[in-house]
């Protein structure tokens, strides 16, 4: 009984958990964190169920309401979002233990049940979008996961928070703006928002400008979204100006959730023969792509704020992410899908370690990181882990998408992506042996040599999330047949066998 | 023939065990250093225990982790991988106490990094031994570069961290063109298990393979050849057991052995010669040794000299394997344990004098020779070994080399080998005249190093000529085994 209606409850229990989330927050703040750390447990059990369910079983249909599609409301979860969904909630859970600690000393202590409503919202939305198979609900949701995301950059200490939240808000609606006129363009000359539904009747309007206006929309709307090379401008500061918990929120859940809805209007709203053959925009995407792998990094070497640094990082690797999807060959589809997982893991463990510099000794600074590996071990050798994988050194998770992008490039005959990829490896690099240097072989500058050597590893709560991250990049690196079994399936199904 | 066998996991996973153990134990001193030279001991008795299966003409096989169709973590211990895992294990036993001794005298700070870089470098370089296909000596490669980066600045000077930048770009520069030309193999094959004779043959054209065959000689820039050789003269600065470790035990070798493979096990030797790739190989080679040799005259610094010394010696073992043929093939896979010994007994007699002197340089040798007598006539035999004179082993490679080129009609290859003898005695007799013959400037009143550098600096001395004497035990068997194995596909 219940069992039939897991993807309803995906979304419905973080709203209602929510508002509990709210009610209980005015009687006794503490309250709050085990509501939400619950809620977002039980979800990550149910994610496992749908994926387990839609590996047995094929994609599950869900009809809201009972409403038959294409009128009512359609979940549809097939092996890409249920494979996203278990992602997007293993990091939320996470992140919300690891909230826990590093919460308190970043944002103000009233604002502690806010903060939980919020991420509970935002879980909310990222989930819908993640189950739903109707555009227009697409658009709700990510609608709902943009205005928590906002208000949760909002709640850091310093005033730039506000600044940046409000950049961050700016950008994002116009992104929406764009989304929504695809949504309408698609409604006016098909008269249907689900999105199977679209898929097949489609085809013959391929010829049609409006629905290649729509098409651009959705592009250029999603682009921002992910922030895609040049689109980015927005993303540093957000990530730079919120607390850590909510930096690490931003940059797996959120940036993910965007490449999925992009690749879901891709692939399954419109369909391989458009994008390829109709209009030739993912050759435009891969170059793109390229553009933002090189560009992120190069902007990456120059900064001096772990964070920022570890943003314009994230700006190239969503560039992987791209390129994997652009070349749309299906390996190097199935290494962009991989990479969801593995950015996702790498860079959620990077923006920890960098908010356990900040909660144990105060440093943002890469140079302040002198000599730091000698009081915060651990972490550090998280650190080292992370920016390994990122790097793209074997048996990482980093190495196997680049492994699987680089093939698909080659296999298409693509040989300037995969001298991107390899030449990408040596920038990244380039950045991250720095903060190693630093980090191991360095003594601690005059300045903060006090802060250093008081600094300690952080509490267990925010080490354990760190540790189970970096461990998962060596694992799922090993054992990287494990997430392709889920999806591989899903890329034959959208291009045939490999 | 195959064995399913577990055995050369377990060699790879003994030094990564005692790795963590070292962490674990990284605040008692004494616990800590057992570990490492038990897990030495442990990992040599594990790689001798599969000498009589190969011996016998079995290999010792264990595949782990399949990724992809074609794709997986591999191991075989055939005879070709035993030359070079049994002179890492056999010299890290060396290495271990000789470290031990030389830490607690010099650079005594960070140990359990020290020693815990130093045990995970000893199972990647067993990796890259035992690795049956190109995936798995790829990720093992790239992990000996990192490993071994903390020992290469493990001082913490600006100067080491310099050399250490200059590692890091040159050998992970490297490493991207390994994997674009590991990938371009399995684009073109849809696998990357090594086998003899080759997997490329009929894969793609002359062109094609010429340029995939240049990659995969850059991706292996850790067997130094001339220009891509900087880096190992900058990482001179390291301690001098890292020093040993890098020129004699794992890292140069692991470059050096990979070329080899790729050689012999990737394109074929009819492929390379149909293409004229060993040629182009050779003479990349001869540069080398004849450039090195010439740079290495103007080196004071003795750890400098021994560093072009190295370059030009390793590209003997790349001569070898271009000249491609029996004998050819023969003196560069024993040159491999071979070079191991006699460079690590120089590199202990350099760090035993930099210990108890602080000399580094060789003008300033005078007279060591009285002070120091057994390291300096230690240090005399490898020296006499390298220039390959009897009775030291270095000759037999030289015997094989000008072989070879007999064999191949390349005559003037014979002529390189002979120019470079006479370099060799060129740059390493004043070191001796000057230790032994000098008079000192001042009596300093210096002895011998303490036991734990001593011993192992002699036992590495004595069996450079043990190794002259009785070559068949086991390094020449070895070696002859894997000849055929190489050459019965071309020779039936």
């Amino acid at each position: 009984m219940i069992a039939d209606h897991l993807p309803v409850l995906v979304v419905v229990l973080p709203l209602v958990g929510a508002f509990v989330t709210l009610l209980a927050g005015w009687a006794d703040r503490r309250l709050c964190f085990p509501i939400a750390m619950a809620t977002t447990v039980i979800q990550f059990c149910i994610s496992l169920l749908i994926l387990s369910q839609v590996m047995q079983t094929g994609p599950l249909h869900y009809n809201l309401g009972n409403w038959l599609p294409p009128w009512g409301i359609e979940y549809v979860i097939d092996q890409l979002n249920g494979f996203v969904l278990v992602v997007i909630l293993f990091l939320c859970v996470l992140t919300c233990l690891y909230s826990h600690r590093s919460t308190p000393s970043e944002i103000d202590e009233k604002k502690i049940p806010a903060f939980y409503t919020v991420l509970l919202l935002l879980v909310t939305g990222v989930c819908g979008i993640a189950v739903t198979g109707d555009l227009f609900n697409l658009y709700v949701f990510l609608e709902i996961s943009s205005l928590a995301a906002y208000a949760l950059v909002a709640l850091g200490r310093e005033k730039r928070s506000l600044v940046s939240s409000f950049t961050y808000l700016v950008m994002g609606s116009v992104s929406a703006c764009f989304i929504l006129l695809g949504i309408g363009h698609l409604y006016i000359v098909t008269g249907t928002l689900n999105m199977a539904d679209l898929a097949r009747v489609l085809p013959p309007l391929y010829g049609s400008t409006v629905i290649q206006t729509a098409f651009i929309f959705f592009i250029i709307g999603l682009s921002i979204k992910t922030a895609l090379f040049p689109l980015h401008l927005w993303l540093p500061d957000a990530y730079r100006y919120s607390p850590s918990a909510v930096t690490v929120l931003l940059s797996t859940v959120v940036s993910k959730i965007g490449v999925y809805a992009l690749i879901r209007i891709l692939f399954t709203v419109f369909t391989p023969a458009f994008i390829i053959f109709e209009i030739p925009v993912m050759e435009v995407f891969c170059w793109m792509a390229a553009a933002a792998i090189i560009g992120g990094s190069v902007l990456a070497i120059s900064q001096t704020d772990l964070k920022r640094m570890l943003a314009y990082s994230s700006v190239s690797q969503m560039g992987y992410i791209l390129l994997g999807i652009g070349i749309a060959d299906s390996l190097a589809v199935t290494g962009g899908i991989l990479h969801i997982l593995n950015h996702a893991v790498m860079k959620g463990c990077l923006f920890m370690i960098a908010g356990s510099f900040i909660y144990s000794s105060g440093i943002r600074s890469i140079e302040d990181l002198r000599g730091i590996a000698r009081t915060m071990p651990l972490t550090a050798a998280a650190f080292v882990i992370a920016a390994a994988s990122m790097i793209g050194i074997p048996p990482t998770v980093g190495f196997m998408s680049k492994w699987f992008i680089a093939l698909g490039a080659l296999e298409s005959g693509q040989w300037i992506f995969v001298l991107v990829i390899l030449a990408s490896s040596l920038l990244t690099a380039v950045y991250f042996w720095k903060v190693i240097e630093y980090m191991y072989f360095r003594e601690p500058g005059t300045v903060c040599a006090g802060t250093v050597s008081t600094a300690r590893d952080p509490p267990a709560g925010m080490l354990v999330p760190t540790l189970v991250l970096a461990a998962a990049c060596i694992l799922f690196g090993i054992f990287v047949s494990i997430p392709l079994e889920v999806i591989e399936p899903f890329v034959t199904g959208i291009l045939g066998g490999t | 023939m195959d064995q399913p066998s577990l055995v050369p996991v377990l060699a790879i996973c003994i030094p990564a065990v005692a790795a963590a153990l070292i962490l674990i134990f990284r605040n008692h001193p004494t616990i800590r250093e057992g570990w490492t030279i038990l897990a030495s001991f442990a990992t040599l008795a594990c790689v001798l225990s599969m000498l009589p299966l190969v011996f016998s003409g079995t290999e010792p096989y264990a595949a782990l982790f399949p990724i992809l169709p074609g794709l997986s973590i591999s191991f075989r211990a055939d005879a070709f991988a035993l030359i070079f895992a049994l002179t890492s294990s056999s010299l890290w036993v060396m290495n271990s106490f000789y470290s031990i001794g030389y830490l607690q005298a010099h650079h005594g700070k960070n140990l359990a990094r020290y020693f815990f870089c130093f045990s995970v470098a000893i199972s990647a370089a067993l990796g890259v031994a035992f690795s049956a296909d190109l995936l798995t000596m790829f990720i093992c490669y790239e992990i000996l570069t990192l490993s071994t980066y903390p020992l290469v600045v493990h001082s913490e000077t600006e100067e080491a961290r310099m050399a250490g930048r200059k590692y890091l770009a040159y050998l992970l520069t490297a490493g991207i063109f390994f994997l674009l030309a590991v990938l371009i193999t399995y684009y073109l094959t849809g696998g990357t298990a090594f086998a003899p004779g080759g997997i490329l043959t009929g894969h793609g054209s002359a062109l094609l393979m010429t340029i995939l065959f240049i990659t995969f000689l850059i991706g292996f820039a850790k067997a130094a050849w001339i220009p891509l050789h900087a880096w190992l003269p900058s990482a001179m600065v390291a301690p001098t057991p890292v020093s040993a470790l890098l020129h004699a035990v794992a890292v140069v070798k692991a470059g050096v052995f990979g070329i080899a493979r790729i050689v012999f096990y990737v394109f074929g030797i009819d492929m390379v010669s149909a293409l004229g790739l060993g040629l182009l190989l050779a003479s990349i080679a001869s540069f080398t040794i004849i450039v090195a040799s010439m740079m290495a005259l103007s080196q004071d610094n003795l750890k400098k000299r021994l560093a072009y010394s190295t370059i030009s010696q390793l590209s003997y073992i790349l001569l070898g394997v271009a000249l491609l043929t029996p004998s050819g093939i023969i003196a560069a896979l024993i040159h491999i344990p071979f070079h191991a010994f006699m460079k690590i007994t120089l590199f202990f007699a350099a760090g035993a004098i930099i210990v108890m002197t602080g000399i580094e340089n060789i003008s300033e040798m005078k007279g060591i020779g009285r002070r120091m007598p057994i390291t300096m006539l230690m240090f005399a035999i490898g020296a006499i070994g390298v220039c390959g004179l009897p009775p030291v082993c270095g000759i037999i490679t030289k015997w094989y080399l000008a072989l070879g080129a007999i064999e191949a009609g390349q005559l003037v290859f014979l002529a390189v080998i002979l120019s470079s003898s006479i370099l060799n005695v060129l740059y390493f007799f004043p070191i001796i005249s000057t230790a032994f013959f000098e008079k000192p400037d001042v009596d300093t009143g210096v002895h011998e190093a303490p036991l734990f550098m001593l011993i192992p600096l002699t036992i590495t001395g004595i069996c450079s000529v043990l190794l002259f004497l009785f070559p068949d035990w086991p390094f020449l068997t070895l070696v002859t085994i894997a000849e055929s194995v190489i050459t019965g596909s071309v020779l039936p």
